[in-house]
């Protein structure tokens, strides 16, 4: 049994009387690609920002990386990488001088910076536009480039919050093959979507509806318990 | 922990340099300002247009006429014939002031009795028409002591003024300690607040916050090299003060610096005050300019002097930093006092700036709960 990386338990948190999830429990084994899906608005953001040390819980307990999220989110900050839904690198430093600030404010020294770098820029192919400012990349470029660069401190787990939004099919396949990669390497993903097309890729998914997680199996399962086809029929089953 | 600062404050050049507005207003405005103030705003003029309408047309008249025009401040314009053509040459925008001098002007002038003169300035413009009767009075007091020099009567009032600390009464003393301050502000609160700003709109401050980084240290990262690049632009606009408009710097320039410093800092807690309540870089411009560019403009009595205003934008006058940082480079650089003649207005902006910090600090930690 591998062991559980991330654990939740009756996670809740409230803004004024509005509860924006709702005593949520779920774990997270290492090692998998866990899909945490919902509709716009179901408070998937907001859960994450409470599991990466953004947000503080109301109510509830959550461990990640064996640290309590409420006492210790500094000591879990070190471990984790995150890539959010707008673009994290900044456009007017270039490909090299991006991978570098964030190898730098994660106190990677020098020489690891030169290698990590080396490497990024090798995987992804992007060796001929390292002095290129970022600006100037193509949306799907950019986005892999700042997937790998949340991994340059090499987490243990990394968090992406709708990592495919406002991207066409075929960058998102493309995206979906490096984090595959990401995972093989022993990485754990935890990643948002409303994509249910995505969820087919993900090892296990917990599905939110207004602040409650309603299910939470691998697709397959899934499938077979709401008597669907695709994880689209099951998520519309379950929102009416 | 020194690494991850230089990392940061790295990135941080890089944004400046890299931002044609960001340079711009770091080295565009500091001199655009000084010069537009030092070469614009002026009160003093020269050969303004006059008129002259004399009834009297004798030797005495000529002889003021000319006296007026010695002093180079104004110049004969046209010699009018009748009343109705007073109004001509405002309406033209050809003069601004015209002198009516009475048929018995020299009679009256050598035979002791009362002298009237008329004056008739061009109110549309207030201050200038009030500056040009002043000078053209004092013109004709000056005129009629040359002439009446033998009666001196024993028991006139003899008024003697000297404009101490700057006795040519010249405005660039006054607008280079107005530049200094807007510029610091302009620099330290606005730039700052953008630099922040533009982060959150990005979306990069999330990943900061995500981060080891603690928050202090992205804050510190932020302001540390506009601190840096305020600080000389104001060593800058007293440099360019001195050498092109003679502004003298009599007190102690090391003091002068330490209180530059302590307003930079003031301007850059005010700067990251107003980030951390703005979530775009639009949001934080508009309230950097409403809120603290224009009132420092008019409220620091920079331009319009605060003791003439309505008590109430007196009172407002006195919760804006720049009013006080004027008032101590006044002091330190006309008047050449020391440290505890400017004690109360240094503790002042020692206060506010506390203030603001801790604001700062409180509004940026309920962000993250």
């Amino acid at each position: 049994m591998p062991e559980n990386i991330i654990q939740v338990e009756g996670l809740t948190k409230c803004f004024g009387d509005f509860t924006a999830v709702d005593a949520i429990t779920f774990t997270v084994k290492k090692g998998e690609i866990f899909g945490f899906l919902g509709a716009n608005g179901a408070g998937k953001t907001t859960a994450m920002k409470m599991l990466i040390g953004l947000s503080k819980p109301t109510k509830g307990m959550g461990s990640v990386a064996g640290f309590d999220i409420a006492k210790n989110p500094e000591k879990i900050k070190k471990r984790i990488g995150y890539m959010s839904q707008k673009f994290s690198l900044y456009n007017d430093l270039t490909v090299k001088e991006n991978i570098r600030f964030y190898g730098g404010i994660y106190g990677l020294d020098k020489k690891r910076i030169r290698s990590k770098t080396q490497s990024i820029l090798k995987e992804l192919n992007l060796n001929d536009v390292a002095g290129t400012l970022v600006a100037a990349l193509p949306l799907g470029w950019k986005q892999r480039l700042s997937f790998a660069v949340s991994m340059v401190h090499d987490p243990e787990i990394v968090f992406l919050d709708e990592p495919t939004g406002g991207v066409d099919p075929h960058v998102r396949r493309q995206f979906w093959e490096t984090i595959y990669e990401a995972a093989a390497l022993g990485r754990t993903i935890f990643v948002t979507t409303h994509y249910m097309d995505e969820a087919e890729y993900c090892d296990r998914v917990s599905i939110m509806v207004s602040g409650k997680i309603e299910a939470l199996d691998t697709p397959e399962n899934l499938k077979h318990q709401f008597k669907a086809k695709t994880m689209d029929e099951v998520f519309l089953k379950l929102a009416r | 922990m020194f690494k991850i600062f230089k990392a940061f404050v790295k990135k941080e050049v890089y944004h400046i340099l890299r931002d044609r507005r960001t340079l711009l207003i770091l080295f565009g405005m500091p001199i655009a300002q000084i010069l537009i103030f030092g070469y614009a705003v002026t009160n003093e003029f020269k050969d303004a247009k006059i008129d002259v309408l004399d009834y009297a047309k004798d030797q005495s008249s000529l002889q003021l006429v000319q006296h007026i025009q010695s002093s180079g401040n104004f110049l004969l314009n046209r010699i009018l014939h009748s009343e109705k053509e007073i109004e001509a040459g405002f309406k033209a925008g050809t003069s601004k002031l015209v002198l009516v001098i009475p048929e018995s002007f020299g009679a009256d002038l050598y035979g002791n009795r009362p002298v009237s003169l008329q004056l008739i300035a061009d109110g549309s413009d207030p201050n200038n028409a009030n500056t040009l009767v002043q000078y053209a009075l004092a013109m004709i007091l000056d005129f009629q002591k040359e002439r009446l020099k033998l009666a001196e009567n024993p028991f006139q009032v003899r008024v003697e003024t000297r404009m101490l600390y700057n006795p040519q009464l010249i405005s660039a003393y006054n607008f280079v300690p107005g530049t200094i301050a807007l510029i610091l502000l302009i620099i330290s609160a606005m730039l700052t607040s953008l630099t922040i700003a533009r982060e959150k709109e990005q979306g990069t401050m999330e990943i900061l916050l995500v981060s080891p980084l603690p928050p202090l240290l992205i804050i510190l990262g932020k302001v540390a090299p506009y601190a840096i690049l305020s600080f000389i632009n104001a060593v800058l606009v007293l440099v360019l003060g001195y050498f092109v408009f003679g502004v003298p710097i009599i007190g102690s320039l090391t003091l002068l610096l330490i209180i530059c410093m302590l307003y930079v800092i003031t301007a850059l807690s005010l700067g990251t005050l107003i980030s951390t309540i703005s979530k775009t870089q639009q949001d934080a411009m508009m309230r950097s300019l409403m809120g603290l560019m224009i009132p420092s403009m008019i409220l620091s009595g920079f331009i319009f002097p605060l003791a003439s205003m309505p008590v109430v934008l007196q009172y407002l006058g006195h919760i804006i930093p720049a009013t006080y940082f004027i008032a101590i480079l006044k002091g330190i650089m006309l008047r050449g006092v020391g440290f505890n003649f400017i004690l109360f207005e240094v503790s002042v902006l020692l206060g506010m700036t506390l203030f603001f910090l801790f604001m700062t600090y409180k509004k940026f930690k309920i962000r993250l709960e």
